[in-house]
């Protein structure tokens, strides 16, 4: 059962809802993550773990596969790692339990307050992106933790990725903390810490190799996949359809061969474009998601037979603008993934692409409809 | 490997008049786009840009403009 909680008693708050389920996350105490209290004179402040359970890395594969992710978070607050003291450093996180246990895990040995902010289960960058990892929350969760009471210094550490929702004159202005962004990456916090808190130039770009790239697939093919049904029952309807009459005895295997290249089809646009990337030519994402179909196409109209497919070409030039279409529309989807493209960008390439896309997929169903129109005239 | 999407598109824009050189751009962007050159930052990468908007709204002294959109 939901429960509305009240996130934040700060005055400069606002003072918005967080439902949390009934779950381990409802009783932080509870939670395998924690580790008893640090005690403070102020108040019993909960510590936590450095090392991942099996439970947080079950977590971490669900979320990825796209299963519950939008509910998968902790309280937020303060909270101490180690045995931390008003000298030592606040780094300042999200409360999406994926950013939380990446975190957590890079700190092992060190000593820090780790002020968790409601990003509503959002990652860092989404949520700052958004405005939730933002100048307003962090205001608020400083005097809702009464920080200046915790530490003596004024000294917040955000990750780098934080800045696009965070003004961080603002902040010092409101609160007279000071901002100071640390490294893209969680793993290389102890050495941005050890180095005086400064950050090399390596530390502070944002990367795209081949793991980020597969790390967001699954959520992708989670929801292209659920295309695969319709496409089914199109496929279906199309073979049911001949001069004979309704040939229900004969549709049901054609059909499903029928499927596989646009499963195929599927996974270009998604694992492929991912996989890829670097190596395809153009920077459009929709030029090089239909280089990816190009292989898939010849193969289809070569090979008919293999899929089941009738060896005519209305047909086959049909199926040949679906499947490029399928591919093309996930390619270009996948600039939503990526940590490099523009948002000018997107919209200068989707303006080209999807009137394209859409009329060719008319084309196809003419061409569909020419077909079945000759068979029965004959 | 580095790599770059569509040229000249970004909506990014510095005023080097209104920079005070305090250096914050250049340190949240992610893909190095900006750089100090004479006590004062410059667009050194356009087309490396994501218009993620972390240089405009870390600037004290408003000189950039970028449309991010909702991020």
């Amino acid at each position: 059962m939901a429960k509305k909680i009240s996130c934040c008693s700060g005055a400069s708050c606002d003072n918005s809802l967080i439902e949390i389920e009934d779950s381990v996350f409802d009783d932080p105490i509870n939670a395998t993550w924690s580790d008893g209290y640090v005690d403070h004179p102020r108040a019993r402040i909960l510590k936590i773990k450095t090392t991942l359970e099996a439970a947080d890395i079950l977590g971490a594969v669900k979320a990825r596969l796209g299963i519950n992710r939008n509910d998968y978070s902790i309280y937020p607050g303060l909270y101490a790692l180690g045995i931390p003291d008003a000298n030592s450093p606040v780094l300042v996180t999200a409360n999406y339990k994926l950013t939380f246990d990446y975190l957590r895990r890079e700190l092992e040995g060190q000593n820090l307050w780790l002020l968790v902010l409601n990003t509503h289960g959002i990652n860092v960058w989404c949520a700052a992106g958004k405005g939730t990892f933002g100048t307003g929350e962090i205001i608020c969760r400083i005097g809702q933790v009464q920080l200046a009471n915790v530490v003596s210094h004024k000294k917040l550490i955000l990750p780098q990725l934080g800045a696009p929702g965070v003004a961080g004159h603002e902040v010092t202005r409101a609160t007279g903390f000071k901002v100071v962004y640390g490294p893209v990456r969680a793993a290389d916090i102890p050495a941005f810490l050890r180095n005086n808190h400064r950050a090399s130039g390596d530390m502070r770009k944002v990367k795209f190799n081949l793991a980020d790239r597969l790390a967001v697939v699954p959520v992708e093919l989670n929801h292209s996949l659920k295309l695969i049904p319709l496409l089914f029952v199109l496929l279906l309807l199309f073979n049911l359809i001949t001069p004979n009459g309704w040939a229900w005895n004969t549709v049901w295997v054609p059909t499903l061969m029928n499927l596989v290249p646009y499963l195929i089809a599927i996974l270009l646009g998604t694992a492929g474009i991912a996989a890829f990337l670097p190596y395809l030519p153009f920077r459009s994402f929709a030029l090089k998601s239909l280089l990816l179909a190009l292989p898939l196409v010849v193969l289809v109209v070569s090979f008919p037979g293999v899929f089941h497919f009738p060896d005519h070409a209305l047909v086959l030039g049909a199926h040949a603008l679906f499947l490029a279409g399928i591919t093309t529309f996930f390619g270009l989807n996948f600039t939503g993934c990526t940590t490099y493209t523009s948002l000018s960008g997107v919209r200068k390439e989707t303006i080209y692409t999807l009137p394209v896309i859409a009329l060719s997929t008319l084309a196809g169903l003419v061409l569909a409809v020419i077909y079945q129109i000759t068979r029965f005239s004959i | 490997m580095t790599m770059t999407y569509l040229k000249n598109v970004v909506t990014l824009r510095l005023d080097t008049h209104r920079c005070t050189g305090c250096q914050t751009c250049t340190q949240v962007c992610p893909h190095q786009v900006l750089a100090m050159e004479d006590k004062k930052a410059r667009v050194v990468n356009r087309n490396a840009c994501m218009e993620c908007g972390a240089c405009a709204i870390n600037c004290p002294a408003d000189a950039i403009e970028v449309k991010s959109g909702v991020g």
